[in-house]
């Protein structure tokens, strides 16, 4: 292969995440466009899903797969980052030196399990823990939310470890001459200093838990209805796909589109906010 | 004495978290084992679906894989290269690095979607070839970035040295840098390997799956993620032990893969 063309191979390879990027776009507004059409903005506030007769139209609204989305999304939120952030200071100040690669491979390879073994595992093993202390059928947002905790932690942990771990020592030694405890030099001297990449992390886990398919699909119960409480059965716009979207046809299609169109704007903005402003600074 | 004691609880809590963060790791994996290997029996490996096997799941899953992986793999490495080596800090390149960052952390299901509309509607049909799309859709961002960053920590002098030789550009990258940053790329290819062969939401309206033994990527191919979703939801016993042993083998197979990666870079810490 000459140099000139390498080089051009290469640089039409770098343009590929653009071309899809663009290319997803594209088609999400245009197979929407019949149901932005048909129920505009308003489609993110109506909680009907009802198939017309003869399979013909339809009212269509997002209302209960986006609540779902962000109360499962809220829940796991609440309950992770708490512990990861227990785990990232574990090994950065806590764990002596032996500990500390058995531990972080454990976390690594935890986030390394395909989504569909958490959500299996959630629906035989969490769900009846889950119902045997909240009543309910155990198949909820609660257990929906649990499971991507466990999901999202390592990820989150793996991520704010490595920020912290960029704290210079000469730092936290200076702060431990001066009679810190270790967590006054965690609290004073790593958290403020990793700020920017701790944030960064907890941002990325929830993208990742708003898009997450499989595990929420077993346990949230993929019920078109707004949950009243928090063991309720309900649906995500991720389970509405991957459960619906293969039977769909015609104004419904086009409204799954839709709802794929919302998560995916969401997710852009998120993981795009999370880059620019807080693991931007990398190299 | 108040700020040791709350130090003291500060430290109890963060590494109660570290117990619990293992704890799950165990819990996962122990059930996995004791249901998994109840369920396993050599029979499974030579038996289709259609029989009660996974024979044909684990052939269709890793034949899409691998093809997604022939299709990604010189893509993202040759995209790689050129943000690294062409590009380097130009704004250009900074653009395609954060925009194939999104696309990394784009939901899966999605990706399932877009393929859906852009070849599994246009050719009125689920098939295999729309499974390994949507597979190296998701690929293609991880070799990118794992490319770029190894790239990155090839030492300039190596370059330096191969243009005193008189190197041309594309000599240097093929010969030297490519060579110097040849473990860290395995690795991160096997580790790209090792999350896609473990999808399922991309794949349960590409592929969508079969009970049967085909090669055919033209026609609905089988998966054994999308079979595991299928099986544990089916009320029968059987099932559900065929989706334990199904997750079993998946989950070994990806540690392994894991495992294997970071075996090879053992020594770089």
């Amino acid at each position: 292969m000459g140099a000139k063309s390498f080089r051009n191979f290469s640089f039409l390879s770098a343009t590929i995440s653009f071309f899809i990027l663009l290319g997803i776009f594209i088609v999400l507004i245009s197979y929407s466009k019949d149901s932005i059409e048909a129920f505009g903005l308003g489609f993110i506030f109506d909680n009907a899903w009802e198939v017309g007769e003869d399979d013909e139209g339809g009212i269509f609204g997002g209302l209960v797969p986006i609540v779902g989305t962000l109360y499962a999304t809220l829940i796991a939120m609440v309950l992770a980052v708490p512990i990861a952030m227990g785990i990232a200071i574990f090994l950065t100040e806590v764990a002596p030196a032996f500990l500390v690669k058995p531990v972080s491979i454990s976390i690594e390879l935890l986030a390394a399990i395909p989504s569909i073994i958490y959500g299996m595992w959630g629906l035989f093993y969490l769900a009846p823990i889950v119902q045997s202390f909240f009543g309910g059928s155990g198949i909820g947002l609660l257990t929906a939310g649990l499971v991507l905790a466990v999901m999202i932690v390592p990820f989150m942990a793996a991520i704010s470890k490595d920020a912290m771990n960029t704290t210079p020592d000469v730092l936290k030694e200076s702060a431990y001459a001066m009679g810190a405890t270790k967590f006054e030099v965690v609290k004073d001297v790593v958290m403020p200093y990793s700020k920017a990449g701790i944030i960064g992390s907890i941002i990325l886990a929830l993208g990742r838990a708003l898009g997450e398919t499989m595990a929420v699909a077993f346990l949230i119960g993929s019920v078109m209805q707004i949950p009243s409480s928090i063991t309720d059965a309900t649906t995500s716009i991720p389970v509405v796909l991957a459960n619906n979207f293969a039977e769909a046809d015609d104004l419904e299609l086009s409204s799954m589109f839709y709802l794929a169109l919302i998560l995916f704007v969401v997710s852009f903005i998120i993981i795009s906010a999370a880059k620019f402003y807080f693991l931007g600074k990398k190299r | 004495m108040n700020r040791l004691f709350l130090n003291k609880i500060v430290l109890a809590l963060s590494t109660l978290s570290a117990i619990i963060g293992i704890g799950f790791l165990f819990w996962i994996l122990a059930t996995l084992s004791i249901k998994g290997v109840s369920a396993l029996s050599f029979d499974i490996f030579l038996n289709d679906l259609v029989n009660g096997g996974i024979r044909n799941l684990l052939v269709g899953q890793f034949t899409m894989a691998f093809i997604a992986t022939i299709v990604g793999v010189p893509i993202g490495m040759m995209a790689g290269i050129y943000l690294r080596e062409y590009g380097n800090n130009s704004t250009f390149a900074m653009i395609i690095r954060n925009l194939s960052d999104i696309m990394m952390s784009a939901p899966s299901i999605v990706i399932g979607v877009f393929v859906y509309a852009i070849i599994v509607s246009p050719m009125n049909g689920y098939s295999g070839f729309a499974g390994a799309a949507a597979l190296s859709i998701m690929m293609i961002p991880i070799v990118i970035s794992t490319t770029d960053n190894m790239l990155s920590l090839v030492p300039k002098e190596l370059r330096e040295a191969g243009i005193a030789l008189g190197g041309s550009k594309h000599k240097i990258i093929l010969q030297i840098v490519l060579k110097a940053a040849k473990i860290g790329i395995t690795t991160g290819i096997l580790l790209a390997f090792a999350r896609i062969i473990g999808e399922t939401a991309p794949l349960l309206f590409t592929s969508a799956n079969s009970a049967y033994f085909t090669m055919d990527l033209s026609e609905q191919f089988p998966s054994l993620t999308v079979s595991i979703y299928n099986l544990a939801n089916y009320p029968d016993s059987e099932s559900r032990d065929l989706a334990w042993a199904a997750s079993f083998v998946l989950t070994m197979i990806v540690l392994f893969i894991n495992l294997l990666g970071r075996y090879f870079t053992r020594d770089k810490g």
